[in-house]
């Protein structure tokens, strides 16, 4: 395996490879002894703290899987909403009228750049005070909606700009000569290709969404899956046991749903079908709460 | 309309101060770490490569809310890890500067890899052809082509990043956001006002970054 970096290693750079890997082992086994015996030291590895993990099923059926239930129906909510409405800001992007391009470009960029907890935080006083429809126990689930939809519309958006962009000219250039016009040519030829070619970015995307909810159990009162933290803590009185769990399943919905977008990634790209055009997961390599590449 | 700003109850500087040395501190940080991390993740060791990897998927799909709260409920209530800091704030400062390292770092590291990439295999053979040491392939030929590479992407987690200190605000560092949330809850009159304020402050900030850095990129790109 020759990179761009170093060659195939001959006997002397396996041999100095072995010195990294051993030097490497002692600096890693020094420091996880160092975090154990601290651990220790505060009777963090006691069993009791993590066996209700195991042994007891009401944490499991009261708080975390409830709050996970609550994280992914935020997070599916929020994502209904905002890919239509971000479909629509995406094409207002690619108008040829100046009047649409313009306005539509200022909404954009403005949602992308205001952090998206401001936004949920914006969203709650807004719902006290012009909406008091809503009862205090929904309050918390709206507003987390309301920001997680402004920003990400405006994310999807860049994708979906960014999807129509990555088809070649010569789809466009067909389109035009078979005599489409210019809306024929989005609805019946640009839109259907980007949209396959968004799909591991759009996937990708709900990994942030997931994330971003977390914000609004810590700040706003949402009862979803990082929320539960304290509950469990104060029953329990295992703080890091609980939020390492909590940590771990995050982990493995978001893991589960990044590898499946990549994996939708390569098969899009291998197909022969698609244009071989595609958004892919690295181009929105977007971080939670977070700012969007895409387009930029 | 914007009355409440007179009135000296509110540090509005001071809070979008803190949210400035908080991105400065926790920039500085992660792309030393992240520097770190890529330097794992190519490398010919492969153990370093895995634990890159692993590390990389761990902590970049775990809410960085969580990291945040991890580090001051685990670190430092539970375990007693304070990092030096000897009041509430100066603490709550650098658990949340840690916290954003240790993502942020994430994202540096997939970036500078990324750079890497870029750059065709042809170029180390061609300079290895002429003979030229390891060090000088990887000084004369890769990195400096890498890092052109990379600039636009590194601006966006930059920006990112300025916006990420927000949820520093969930462990009580008085930054803009917790700011944001006292002053929306004293003054629910001037709501859009109070918003607009802030909203404008993040425009300030994240758009001449994002303007300045993609004018370098374009300006320094490699052409192929």
């Amino acid at each position: 395996m020759s990179s761009v970096l170093y060659d195939v290693p001959g006997p002397k750079a396996k041999a100095r490879n072995w010195i990294y890997t051993a030097g490497f082992l002692a600096l890693f086994a020094l420091a996880a002894w160092w975090i154990l015996s601290v651990m220790a030291e505060k009777n963090q590895l006691d069993a009791d703290k993590w066996t209700p993990f195991v042994t007891d099923a009401r944490i499991w059926t009261t708080y975390l899987i409830p709050g996970l239930l609550e994280t992914l129906k935020a997070g599916a909510i929020a994502m209904v909403i905002a890919l239509p409405l971000g479909a629509l800001l995406g094409m207002g992007r690619l108008s040829d009228h100046s009047w649409v391009r313009v306005p539509v470009g200022a909404v954009v960029e403005f949602f992308r750049a205001i952090p998206v907890l401001m936004l949920m935080v914006f969203g709650s006083a807004f719902f006290v005070k012009f909406v008091p429809a809503v009862s205090s126990d929904l309050r918390p689930l709206y507003a987390v909606i309301t920001g997680l939809v402004l920003y990400n519309a405006a994310v999807i958006a860049e994708i979906v700009r960014a999807g129509v962009q990555s088809l070649p000219r010569g789809q466009t250039d067909a389109a035009k000569a078979i005599g489409m016009r210019k809306g024929q040519t989005m609805v019946y030829v640009l839109i259907p290709q980007a949209v396959t070619a968004m799909l591991p970015a759009l996937v990708s995307q709900l990994v942030v969404i997931l994330k971003d909810t977390a914000l609004g159990g810590s700040l706003l009162g949402l009862t979803e899956l990082l929320a539960t933290n304290r509950q469990i803590s104060a029953n329990y009185a295992n703080t890091i046991a609980t939020l390492v769990v909590i940590a771990l399943i995050y982990i493995a919905v978001n893991f589960a749903l990044t590898s499946f977008a990549s994996w939708l990634e390569g098969r899009l790209r291998k197909s022969k079908k698609s244009t071989g055009a595609v958004v892919g997961v690295a181009d929105v390599n977007d971080m939670a709460t977070g700012n969007n590449s895409a387009g930029a | 309309m914007f009355d409440f700003l007179d009135s000296g109850q509110y540090d509005l500087l001071g809070a979008f101060w803190v949210t400035v040395q908080l991105t400065l501190y926790s920039a500085v940080g992660s792309l030393i770490w992240g520097t770190v991390l890529a330097g794992m993740r190519v490398s010919p060791v492969p153990l370093m490569r895995a634990f890159g990897t692993a590390y990389v998927n761990l902590v970049r799909n775990t809410p960085l809310t969580l990291l945040i709260i991890g580090s001051s409920l685990g670190l430092s209530q539970t375990l007693g890890i304070n990092l030096g800091g000897e009041t509430f704030k100066e603490t709550g400062f650098r658990l949340a500067v840690l916290a954003l390292t240790a993502y942020t770092g994430t994202f540096v590291c997939e970036a500078l890899r990324s750079g890497i990439n870029t750059v065709p295999v042809g170029q180390a053979e061609a300079a290895r052809a002429l003979g030229l040491s390891f060090f000088q392939v990887l000084t004369l030929i890769v990195l400096p082509q890498a890092f052109r590479a990379v600039i636009a992407p590194l601006a966006n987690v930059l920006i990112a990043l300025t916006k990420n200190t927000t949820v520093a605000a969930a462990i009580g560092v008085a930054e803009a956001a917790l700011l944001m949330k006292e002053m929306i809850e004293n003054e629910a009159d001037a709501l859009f006002a109070v918003f607009g304020i802030f909203a404008l402050g993040f425009c300030l900030l994240t758009l001449p970054t994002g303007l300045l850095l993609g004018w370098v990129a374009k300006r320094v790109a490699v052409k192929r």
